[in-house]
């Protein structure tokens, strides 16, 4: 499994979030493309620009809807977890959460819409497995704040948290086939491939994964 | 008594002799009406704003909703008032007439130069009143693709419009999604609801209920049901409204007097203000008009044309749709943009979808909202680039 096969991401900016090129590259070109929680639209501008992927997104906030849409992306102001079960089956390629599911209120739900409504989903999200994390609730006593999860537990949107190996078992629960998967450590660089489950559920910041269905 | 409309100087009325352009169509070209009549002739009054390119590719239709007209743009031949919508369209706005050919046309059934029921009818030499067939949506969509064909046009860069004009823009794409490139439904829906079709019959029996209706027939008796059309107008005003903006606005605060009369005067501002829009509007408009385009709307049902499925009426469109709604506007509320969202998704179809936070309800698509003009020309833009027309400001338009 060869990872960046082909530099993408020029169009964002160095502190662009380096899950979206882990994500851009799992997507296959001029495919059909829905990012859920699109936000600025930078990912589908990158597909679609890059990829020359048919890109559409779905965004909670007003602005970054009229962000999308100033960017000339088809992109609708809506919930994952309500409009989702608006879409037919099969409507596209590729379904992507990214940095989204933990703050779904039914993440279970969420993952099944996008694997009826796309051949395949993209989800990334950040692993509460993480030493740092499990370091801070065991030791400290306290819900954890990290770079990544700047949120106090009494504001934070993220309400369902999950590990790497939690995601993994819902997959399986679901009837997913994980197609490819990549854990990325602090600096965002992926983790050697040939580590143990463990290790990625211990070491990765952020898990992104490719998943299908496993019946057609 | 004025023979109504806009005769106050003894000047032709807007029905008659519109300020603005005419294309008329001849007994070769009659218009095929829902109600299986062939319309001939009749007249389409436009406005155009800008200039259309050599490739004919940069021309924009602004559909006007109820009580609107082509003067989008330009001061008002009967009130004075600025266009109706130029905080959206001129010189530098999203709808740049620096870029952009604007073509805005007056319904049939309008009251301002297009055919409507105070158009004299050419087998009797009266008005029509009545005899005018029921108009519907549809009507008003070939009419003006007739329009676009006498203009030379094939292919519109995009279809703008509001509440009925959105109405429109959805037929549009519907009916000929090979000629529109882009199209901005805005504060619509793609069927009118029991409510929408309830407020409008209100407002149609306060004008029939008023003795100088003459069952239709007021410009033969040279007389006006000008009562019974500022009813109509007050009760639809409200709808145009939010609850949240009335209070703001008006509260119950008192008009000019510091308590309550007793009586039944305008005490409250609320009153004196719904009382002024009803009494400014029998001015500038016809109540045999208030009641065809008030059916149009009601008759509106876009999927009744494809087996009740919204969705077939787009499948497989290849015109890229901005649909927006305002969260505060319950006349067309966001739900009823959001299953037209649905229908195009389910289609296949590539749409963007705002729902404009704003109080300011339904009437909000003619106001200074700025999330919503933000919206109009990133759209507008993006269509543009994806045309290949040439950037705003360029002078090249």
């Amino acid at each position: 499994m060869k990872l960046l096969e082909k530099p993408v991401g020029q169009n964002l900016s160095r502190a662009g979030r380096l899950d979206l090129l882990l994500v851009a590259d799992m997507v296959d070109a001029h495919s059909r493309v829905l990012d859920v929680g699109c936000g600025d639209g930078s990912l589908l501008r990158l597909l679609a620009e890059e990829r020359g992927v048919d890109a559409r997104g779905i965004e909670l906030s007003q602005k970054g809807v009229n962000d999308c849409v100033a960017k000339g992306l088809s992109v609708i102001q809506g919930d994952a977890d309500t409009d989702l079960a608006d879409y037919p089956d099969d409507a596209f390629d590729f379904v992507i959460l990214s940095q989204t599911l933990q703050a779904t209120r039914h993440p279970r739900k969420v993952l099944e819409h996008m694997l009826r409504i796309g051949r395949h989903a993209i989800v990334s999200f950040p692993n509460f497995g993480h030493w740092r994390i499990r370091f801070q609730v065991a030791i400290g006593g306290r819900m954890p704040v990290t770079d990544n999860l700047s949120f106090a537990w009494y504001d934070t949107p993220n309400i369902h948290f999950c590990t790497i190996r939690d995601f993994v078992g819902l997959a399986e629960e679901i009837g997913a086939r994980i197609e490819r998967g990549v854990a990325l450590d602090h600096f965002g660089t992926p983790l050697q491939l040939n580590m143990p489950w463990w290790v990625w559920n211990l070491l990765g910041e952020q898990g992104v994964f490719r998943l299908t269905r496993l019946k057609p | 008594m004025n023979i109504f409309p806009f005769n106050k100087a003894g000047q032709p009325r807007e029905a008659d002799a519109p300020h603005s352009l005419v294309a008329h169509f001849g007994a070769e070209q009659p218009l095929k009406m829902d109600a299986g009549v062939l319309l001939s002739p009749f007249t389409v009054a436009y406005q155009t704003y800008g200039t259309l390119n050599a490739q004919k590719t940069n021309a924009i239709l602004i559909c006007h909703a109820l009580t609107g007209d082509q003067h989008v743009a330009n001061t008002h031949p009967v009130t004075g008032k600025p266009g109706w919508w130029e905080i959206m369209v001129g010189p530098g706005r999203p709808v740049d007439t620096n870029r952009y050919f604007v073509i805005a046309s007056n319904v049939i059934g309008g009251c301002m130069g297009t055919t409507g029921p105070s158009s004299i009818n050419p087998a009797t030499g009266r008005a029509y009143g009545l005899d005018l067939p029921v108009v519907t949506i549809k009507d008003m969509v070939r009419a003006q693709a007739m329009l676009i064909d006498h203009l030379g046009i094939d292919t519109l860069c995009c279809v703008v419009g509001g509440s009925m004009g959105g109405m429109q823009v959805l037929q549009w794409a519907a009916s000929y999604p090979e000629r529109v490139f882009a199209a901005m439904p805005i504060a619509t829906a793609a069927r009118h609801s029991s409510q929408n079709i309830a407020f409008h019959e209100v407002g149609r029996q306060a004008i029939m209920a008023d003795p100088d209706w003459c069952k239709g027939r007021y410009l033969d008796e040279n007389r006006q049901p000008t009562k019974g059309l500022a009813v109509a107008r007050m009760a639809a005003h409200i709808t145009y409204m939010s609850d949240e903006a009335l209070q703001r606005k008006f509260g119950r605060k008192l008009q000019d007097r510091i308590a309550p009369t007793f009586s039944f005067d305008a005490d409250f501002q609320i009153e004196n203000y719904l009382r002024h829009q009803g009494s400014s509007f029998v001015d500038r408009f016809d109540a045999n008009s208030y009641l065809y385009v008030t059916r149009a709307c009601d008759y509106f049902d876009l999927a009744a044309d494809y087996g009740g499925s919204l969705a077939l009426a787009f499948k497989g469109s290849k015109t890229r749709f901005c649909v927006v709604s305002f969260n505060s506007d319950w006349l067309y509320p966001t739900a009823a943009s959001r299953a037209i969202v649905h229908a195009l998704n389910a289609g296949g179809a590539s749409v963007s979808f705002v729902d404009i936070e704003t109080e300011r309800g339904h009437d909000a698509f003619l106001l200074d909202v700025p999330d919503f003009i933000a919206t109009t020309r990133g759209f507008l833009d993006a269509a543009a680039r994806a045309r290949g027309l040439p950037p705003a400001g360029n002078g090249s338009a």
